[in-house]
């Protein structure tokens, strides 16, 4: 896992989700050209992707939902590899067989991206006892998943195991306040999935989704109490998510002013600035990680285009081990 | 060679693969206090009782088995894997091939299925079909005490998620098994009768079935020749071909209902490939449409009986000979 990156500080944490922004807005620059399939970006969320996964260690697993390329960035995924798996092409993390929704990649410990809301929640438990369960195989379980995942079955039994059977997890609810073209008010009666997971008997937060640095220590203090305890913890992330549910999206359905205020609340801004008044980053150094993260990406663009489409004996290898 | 029977074959194969592989874990509802033996011997961390949530305990073996465990999980009566569809079809079945081969599943699902308890339908379906559609999983349905031994442990060292069901009305049946080490390979089909009239291809209870009806049409001077299938994926194409080519006489046998039951999968296969060898139509007996009855008679005549097997068998071999 020589990529997980681990550097917490304010400007890595700014230029990681500068580099996730600018990943997405490519790949929905491909959607919208019509050359490869829709995808659900994370954009105005970008904050809880890298405020948890710089928590974690090496050795940590993810398990993550649809809007997972902020995670896999987040750990330390290749951009040109994430984009050719979305172009369906032989070099991506899953020989293209995943396309956007499904990417996981062993090598960054990143072992489900599911694209069935809740996926996530039933497999979680099994890789942390897994851990659990083998000696020296120590380390946590992070999942990543929404308030819509959050209204399912699902997240009440995964929740309920990991308490009595004791399982080192992180939940991690990105609260958005959308589940695809439903308002999350909609369906359900609280403003916070965090009294749920409470109910459970975790200890839960709620945490301010935008700000990277306060993600940050939340995050890290759960992780430790996990490392310390073995028992699991719940965290939510009060965010939005200020692009379409799946590209492309008008977003027509959305309340401007609501969508406005959100825009106000960037967190890659809200960092940005806070860093500013500190002195901590001039125009100019700005301008220099947004050239080397542009960069980056065209060049992650290229290698995919580049790259080649699977043989057609692909199609039917790796069913089965 | 001992002769127990196929729930203490199945016990048997538990642990001594738990004893093989520690990676060997099992858990679901009431298995700590079911399998007090298992508990006492490898500890209730490898033997634990679960929540009443199937699909949690589908998904959690889906996830510990793309760890490197080798759950097995038992969701009692098949009716349950309706809850548990989700986790075994679309986690355990799908995520190897979606992920490029980057993580393997191998675990086992038991599940009790089949007439005979006289429970009704919420406890009884055979909906084995279902699993042999979705790709990435296999499926099998033995018959015999020895089979249940040498498959599970095939199953739980299968690299692949296994549907493993136990036919309900087979449990107390009593059979030889092997001493020692004694694995049956999934996806080869076992030759119960050798004969040479008319082929009967069966699997589960009503592989029994077929024998008796076998049995019972020798003396009429029939010779059936009897196929159990025990996996029904993979599936043993090369011997069911073998034995329609031999006999040019196909009869299919399941409980399961008879619409895009594993039967159509068999009659359409020798239709494909052993036309030519074929002196009779295939035929199918099969439960019908409709959920399982409870009441004892209807929950009999809902099952292929052997009467009804061997009168098929002989009407086949007459179509046969007058064609
Ligand atoms: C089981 C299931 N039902 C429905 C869908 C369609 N769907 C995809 S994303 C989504 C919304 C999920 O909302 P949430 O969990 O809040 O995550 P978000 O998209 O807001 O990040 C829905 C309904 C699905 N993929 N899986």
């Amino acid at each position: 896992m020589q990529h997980v990156q681990h550097d917490p500080s304010p400007l890595a944490l700014l230029e990681t989700m500068m580099q996730i922004r600018a990943y997405e807005e490519a790949v929905a620059g491909i959607a919208a050209g019509g050359n490869s399939p829709g995808t659900c970006t994370s954009v105005g969320q970008e904050a809880a992707a890298v405020g948890v996964v710089r928590a974690l260690a090496r050795e940590d697993r993810i398990l993550t939902n649809h809007r997972s390329a902020g995670h896999l960035i987040a750990r330390g995924a290749d951009p040109g590899r994430l984009v050719a798996e979305v172009l369906g092409k032989r070099t991506g993390y899953c020989k293209g067989k995943s396309g956007s929704l499904h990417i996981s990649a062993a090598e960054l410990g990143v072992v489900l991206t599911s694209t069935i809301v809740g996926g996530e929640l039933s497999l979680a438990p099994g890789v942390a006892l897994a851990r659990t369960m083998t000696p020296g195989d120590e380390g946590i379980v992070a999942t990543f998943f929404g308030d819509g995942a959050a209204c399912e079955g699902v997240f009440h039994e995964s929740l309920n195991l990991a308490v009595v059977w004791k399982l080192p997890i992180l939940y991690v609810c990105e609260n958005n306040e959308w589940q695809a073209f439903v308002r999350r008010r909609d369906t359900m009666p609280m403003a916070h999935v965090c009294d749920w997971a409470a109910s459970h008997g975790l200890v839960a937060e709620t945490v301010d989704g935008n700000d990277v640095e306060a993600v940050h220590a939340a995050a890290t203090r759960l992780v430790a109490r996990i490392r310390e305890t073995g028992e699991p913890a719940f965290l939510e992330t009060l965010t939005y998510r200020t692009r379409g549910h799946f590209e492309p999206d008008d977003q027509a359905y959305v309340d401007p002013a609501e969508l406005a205020a959100w825009r106000a609340r960037d967190p890659i801004e809200l960092l940005a600035n806070r860093l500013r008044a500190a002195g901590r980053l001039g125009d100019g150094r700005l301008a220099q990680i947004r050239a080397r993260v542009q960069a980056a990406i065209d060049e992650a663009v290229a290698f995919a285009n580049a790259s080649p489409y699977p043989e057609l004996s692909e199609l039917v290898a790796d069913v089965y081990a | 060679m001992s002769v127990i029977t196929v729930n203490e074959a199945i016990t048997q194969a538990l642990a001594e693969e738990m004893r093989r592989d520690p990676a060997v874990l099992m858990f679901g509802e009431g298995v700590a206090t079911k399998r007090a033996n298992l508990v006492a011997e490898f500890g209730a961390a490898r033997v634990r009782n679960t929540p009443l949530a199937e699909g949690i305990i589908a998904g959690t073996a889906a996830g510990a088995a793309a760890s490197g465990l080798r759950p097995i999980v038992d969701l009692l009566f098949a009716p349950f894997l309706c809850f548990a569809m989700d986790e075994i079809v679309n986690s355990a079945g799908k995520l190897r091939y979606l992920s490029g081969g980057q993580f393997k599943f191998p675990m086992v699902v038991l599940a009790m299925t089949g007439a005979g308890w006289t429970v009704g339908a919420q406890h009884n379906h055979n909906l084995e079909a279902w699993f042999v559609h979705s790709p990435g999983l296999k499926v099998v349905m033995p018959s015999s005490a020895a089979d249940f031994k040498g498959l599970l442990k095939a199953a739980i060292r299968d690299d692949n998620p296994v549907l493993f069901f136990m036919d309900l009305a087979l449990g107390y049946q009593a059979g030889e098994v092997p001493e020692g080490e004694h694995v049956v390979p999934l996806g080869r089909a076992a030759t119960l009768r050798e004969g040479r009239d008319v082929t009967l291809v069966s699997y589960a209870k009503t592989a029994l079935h077929c024998a008796a009806a076998a049995d019972a049409l020798a003396p009429q001077g029939i010779s059936a020749e009897v196929l159990d299938l025990r996996s029904l994926k993979p599936l043993d194409e090369a011997a069911i071909l073998a034995s329609a080519r031999k006999t040019g006489r196909v009869l299919v046998v399941h409980e399961a209902s008879r619409l895009c039951g594993v039967g159509a999968e068999v009659a359409a296969l020798v239709a494909e490939h052993a036309f030519g060898s074929l002196k009779a139509t295939v035929r199918r007996l099969t439960g019908p449409d409709v959920p399982a009855p409870s009441s004892w008679p209807l929950e009999q005549a809902f099952v292929p009986q052997a009467e009804a097997i061997a009168a098929t068998a002989h009407a086949l071999v007459a179509e046969g000979e007058y064609a």
